[in-house]
């Protein structure tokens, strides 16, 4: 049966290679997807749900003052804090974004993030060095960069006295992070930052990320934290960090909806030329069916023989495309690896497309079987 | 002769809309172990589906049919199926070949349905072949062949299983008259050599003489016999 099954494919090849072309091709745009839409949301699902970020009540954009650091460490219930300024570098060209955090109360790094993981040593060096900086290892591996190294660090924001944007910074320390493996940053120090002779933006924060002693009482300890500026020139606004990444998590979403919807609509397109070439073979073939039947062959095997057509026609396209997919994953996601650190098709995709394999299959077989299910063998002998 | 086929009251009839269209009426016929018949008749007489339900590929509206002791008239579609491909050998008048498989894999078909193994399969799809004068064309496809070729191919495939019967419609409809009359002439040798039962439908009466008997039908009855 497989003989007579690989033979009634491949006896039309040029048909035969359209139609799995664009099964594959299906399925290449399905690993994209995938990889894109777990390189966006892939890790934030797993951040810490005892941390608070404070901010300008005006706009997350607009700093507040650095003093507010001291006096939200002093706030009950607030176990440490640290905060962060972006510094909107870059390396060596522009177009190499570094995401780069300066960080008062580096002591207290660890503790607020208690993900990240480094030799303590090198911990306790970046403490120690003023220019010194901690990089997760995925940013120093897309930079080639190693413990020891000095580089340039530029900034399309900050400027010195002299005009010069150029922040010198020695690696002290390679960084990983737990469960989402998302080391894609530098942490730097604020103080070195702030003492420079800077032309504007001295004395100010972007962002306090503090952690709570008891996360039930997140947002009881948010509020006497807001508490703390109200009324002042700089309100705060302090939520949850998951309340923040759910936000991202949200706008994620709907690109991800909007992918989903348009791999969807290729996977119909799909649908259709696969279920067309499909019964036009069938079609083609409707005395044959009948003289196999005449034979003997039994209902469910001829209907099995088409199902089976279907199955390999769908399953050929669809491994050549996840495969031809995670190649190029591969290959664009290796080009843009510190934008998106995370992408490569996840495990969870290749299941679902292996489902959607099947699901395909079934469904463009489903109306050729059906009509050969029912064949009426006199009838079908004389279609020739 | 034991009786290999016993038709009683046979009727056919079909639907066209909402007007019943009798094709075959309380038909009744003995065919014995050997014989070898031929039905004639103008087209609508009804002989293709006398033939068609011989063979188990349609159903009759009423009546019984017979074959070796077992009334087929009340098996269902698989059961027939089944026994069609124990029973039966079907001999097409457009050979109704598949035309991607080469001549030996065509033959080999029926056998997919047995427990024989591969090798055993070969072997016997080239044994008939070889009965039918094709055994240095084994590995043509249908379309490396003549008419008259695909035909004796078609034949292999219908007695490769030994089968009790030979239903042939029209086998020569589609041939020269050198290409049928060789065709004929392997099926006369498969009645008395073999001792294969035939019931072939044809309009040719020159191919009708070859046969033991012939049957007339007109508007669904048998109207003479001849020997």
């Amino acid at each position: 049966m497989w003989l007579l099954l690989w033979e009634n494919l491949t006896c039309k090849r040029v048909r035969l290679i359209l139609t799995v072309a664009s099964v594959a091709v299906a399925f290449i745009l399905f690993a994209l997807a995938e990889s894109f839409r777990y390189a966006l949301v892939g890790g934030i699902e797993v951040v810490g749900e005892d941390r608070l970020i404070t901010s300008n009540k005006v706009a997350i954009t607009q700093p507040i003052p650095a003093k507010y650091l001291q006096r939200i460490l002093t706030t009950p219930g607030v176990k440490s804090a640290v905060s962060t300024n972006w510094l909107g570098g870059y390396y060596q060209e522009e177009s190499n974004t570094i995401i780069s955090y300066g960080i008062q109360n580096g002591a207290q790094m660890l503790d607020v993030y208690p993900e990240m993981e480094l030799p303590s040593e090198e911990f306790q060096n970046w403490l120690r060095e003023r220019t010194g900086a901690l990089v997760g290892r995925t940013l120093a591996e897309a930079q080639n960069w190693k413990v020891g190294d000095v580089i340039p660090m530029r900034s399309n924001i900050w400027l010195l006295a002299d005009g010069s944007n150029t922040w010198e910074m020695k690696i002290t320390g390679i960084f990983d992070i737990t469960d989402t493996g998302d080391s894609n940053r530098l942490y730097y120090h604020y103080d070195y930052y702030n003492e420079a002779s800077l032309q504007y933006g001295a004395d100010q924060i972007a962002q306090v990320i503090s952690r709570v002693e008891n996360k039930n009482q997140l947002m009881d300890v948010a509020q006497e934290i807001d508490a703390l500026f109200a009324n002042s020139d700089t309100e705060t606004k302090t939520i949850s960090v998951k309340a923040a990444t759910q936000g991202y998590v949200n706008q994620i979403g709907d690109i991800g909806h909007i992918v989903t919807l348009i791999v969807g609509a290729v996977f119909i397109t799909i649908l259709l030329v696969t279920a067309n070439t499909m019964s036009q073979a069938i079609r083609e073939r409707t005395s044959e069916l009948a003289v196999l039947k005449t034979l003997g062959f039994s209902r469910f095997q001829v209907t099995e023989l088409v199902m089976r057509e279907s199955l390999t026609l769908i399953f050929l396209g669809g491994v050549i495309g996840l495969i031809l997919g995670t190649v190029l994953v591969q290959v664009v996601g290796d080009s843009i690896k510190q934008h998106l650190p995370m992408m490569v098709v996840p495990l969870k995709a290749y299941v679902v497309g292996l489902l959607l394999m099947l699901f395909l299959s079934v469904l463009s077989g489903l109306a050729p079987a059906i009509s050969v299910w029912r064949m009426k063998i006199t009838t079908a002998l004389r279609h020739n | 002769m034991t009786s290999l086929v016993n038709i009683q009251s046979l009727s056919k009839t079909y639907m066209r809309g909402k007007e019943k269209v009798p094709v075959l009426q309380t038909l009744d016929l003995d065919i014995p172990e050997g014989d070898f018949l031929a039905l004639m008749g103008p087209s609508g007489s009804g002989k293709s589906t006398l033939l068609n339900l011989i063979g188990g590929l349609d159903a009759p509206s009423a009546g019984k049919i017979l074959v070796s002791g077992t009334d087929i008239s009340t098996m269902g579609e698989d059961e027939l199926g089944r026994w069609r491909a124990d029973h039966v050998g079907y001999v097409f008048q457009m050979y109704n070949l598949l035309p991607v498989l080469t001549a030996q894999k065509n033959v080999e078909l029926p056998l997919l349905l047995t427990n024989l193994s591969a090798d055993e399969r070969k072997k016997r799809a080239q044994s008939a072949l070889q009965l039918v004068g094709l055994g240095e064309r084994t590995m043509h496809k249908p379309t490396e062949l003549s008419g008259g070729q695909e035909q004796r191919v078609g034949i292999a495939r219908a007695i490769v299983t030994d089968p009790l019967l030979l239903l042939c419609d029209e086998p020569t409809g589609d041939l020269d008259r050198k290409a049928g009359d060789e065709i004929l002439d392997l099926l006369e040798a498969l009645n008395t050599q073999q001792n294969k039962t035939i019931i072939m439908v044809t309009h040719d009466p020159k191919a009708a003489e070859r046969a033991k008997r012939v049957l007339h039908l007109e508007k669904g009855q048998l109207v003479s016999e001849a020997s």
